[in-house]
């Protein structure tokens, strides 16, 4: 104890934000990998999971138990650096957007005046990973896998910044915590509608999830990027997947849906977060949700809607937006 | 131009359409079966291994043990032994053994039966470790229903 009086505040807090971000990063993988099977399950009007605990609540556990447990298999001829590299490459950056997203008013890491460019930077990290892990792997389809990755994230990009840049105009600031705060009123989405939607699709494009999950798509590439790993390498990618789309949801809720704003609740400082996890869980139901309704695009229909119709449109919409807040 | 927009709008109108059938489906009843904790009635027309039939006014097989399955099952995996008892003019039968494993369920033992002692059965969960586990003494099991 008198260690930790010795040591600045700010550090333990870091310290402390930091080990409970990274266990909340499992659990809410352990969540999504449950909801995405049982909700895939309703739709093709079967139970999911239903064998292990009740409803098959453990099932997740018991995966990734058995993850953990199978043996990290390096194929011949790989590149063993970069190999052992891109699993790790795609997990630990995904951990840092969660510093600086403020979950309620007072539950928030550290509020960075450039959080949003944080974030940004942070997230375009994963495509890297991905490149790294389908070159390493010394296979055709992962690296087709992996050209894919990179032709799609910088398609798609452009126009997530540029439906940011719209929201980042009316808020006139980068501050997560201040563009909820300018929130208070009136939610973003009612405003800028059009930049929600271009921030939704391409928000499901950037974490590479079907329709848009052409690098990984298990019909024409096996598994794309990750053909070649097993059991936890495998396991840190999936685990990246699933935070990264925690990360956009969250993003979405911060910039479009008020973030902790709600119905008030005592304490609302920091139960506000009840509030921000119904939104971001929506929003994650809602990408489960397309996932298992609509087929996957073509790779030339994937760069058309993002150059021909996402990039324009979302240009006219800071136009406007700009014109507007001039006047 | 006019292209352009008409594709962004019948897409748009598509997505949507498909996303309500999705989430109809989320809601509706689930029709599958946890197949070994649940299982469905098989419906009366199934076909499994035949069984002989028990007539119920008489309280055993209508067997003649004639031996006309025997001979018509082109996988012949069909054996009918009959047998002499003392004071029966006709011969009863003792035997009545089927290789299910053989058997390509086509029915033509059912029909060419002159008795109508055959028909199938509606056991439809078969497995087993052995081969011999399929061959089955189809007397026994009637037997086990007399009682």
């Amino acid at each position: 104890m008198e260690i930790l009086s010795t040591l600045p505040p700010e550090l333990i807090r870091m310290v402390f934000a930091a080990i409970i971000i990274i266990s909340f990063i499992f659990l809410n993988a352990v969540m999504m990998g449950y909801l995405e099977r049982k909700i895939a399950g309703h739709v093709q009007r079967r139970p999911g999971p239903m064998e292990v605990g009740f409803h098959g609540i453990l099932q997740l556990i018991v995966d990734g138990v058995k993850l953990v447990a199978k043996e990290l298999l390096v194929p011949v001829n790989v590149d063993r650096t970069l190999f052992r590299l891109a699993p790790i490459l795609s997990f630990t950056p995904v951990i840092l957007p969660l510093l600086v997203i403020p979950f309620s008013e007072k539950l928030q890491a550290r509020d960075l005046h450039l959080g949003l460019v944080f974030i940004v930077s942070m997230t375009s990290i994963n495509v890297m990973a991905l490149v790294v892990g389908g070159w390493g792997s010394n296979n055709k389809y992962s690296m087709f896998g992996a050209m894919r990755a990179v032709a799609q994230s910088i398609a798609y990009e452009i126009p997530i910044l540029l439906s940011m840049l719209a929201v980042i105009l009316m808020a006139n600031t980068f501050s997560l915590k201040e563009i909820v705060g300018a929130q208070q009123k009136i939610w973003f989405i009612l405003l800028q509608p059009l930049a929600f939607i271009i921030y939704i699709i391409s928000g499901v494009a950037e974490t590479n999830r079907a329709p848009f999950d052409l690098p990984e798509a298990e019909s024409e590439l096996t598994a794309g990027f990750h053909t070649e790993y097993s059991g936890m390498g495998f396991s840190l990618f999936f685990l990246g997947e699933y935070t990264n789309m925690f990360t956009v949801a969250s993003v979405a809720t911060v910039l479009f849906l008020g973030g902790w704003h709600g119905p008030p609740l005592p304490y609302g400082e920091y139960l506000g977060i009840v509030w921000f996890f119904l939104k971001v869980y929506f929003l994650l139901f809602f990408m489960i949700m397309i996932r298992w309704t609509y087929p996957r695009v073509r790779f030339d229909q994937l760069l058309n809607f993002a150059w021909k119709y996402l990039v324009p449109f979302s240009l006219a919409n800071i136009l406007i937006t700009a014109v507007v807040i001039k006047l | 131009m006019k292209r352009y927009f008409s594709d962004l709008f019948i897409g748009g109108k598509s997505l949507v359409d498909g996303l309500v059938v999705t989430t109809k489906a989320l809601f509706q009843p689930i029709v599958t079966v946890q197949y070994p904790r649940e299982e469905i009635d098989i419906t009366p027309n199934f076909r499994g291994h035949i069984d002989l039939v028990l007539d119920p006014e008489k309280n055993t097989f209508r067997c003649i043990a004639c031996g006309m399955c025997e001979r018509s099952c082109p996988s012949e995996c069909i054996q009918v032994k009959g047998k002499k008892v003392e004071g029966k003019k006709k011969k009863t039968l003792a035997l009545f053994r089927l290789d299910f494993t053989k058997c390509s369920l086509c029915g033509t033992c059912v029909e060419t039966c002159p008795t109508q002692a055959l028909e199938f059965s509606n056991e439809y969960n078969l497995a087993a470790f052995s081969k011999e586990a399929f061959h089955y003494d189809i007397l026994k099991r009637l037997e086990e229903r007399i009682i």
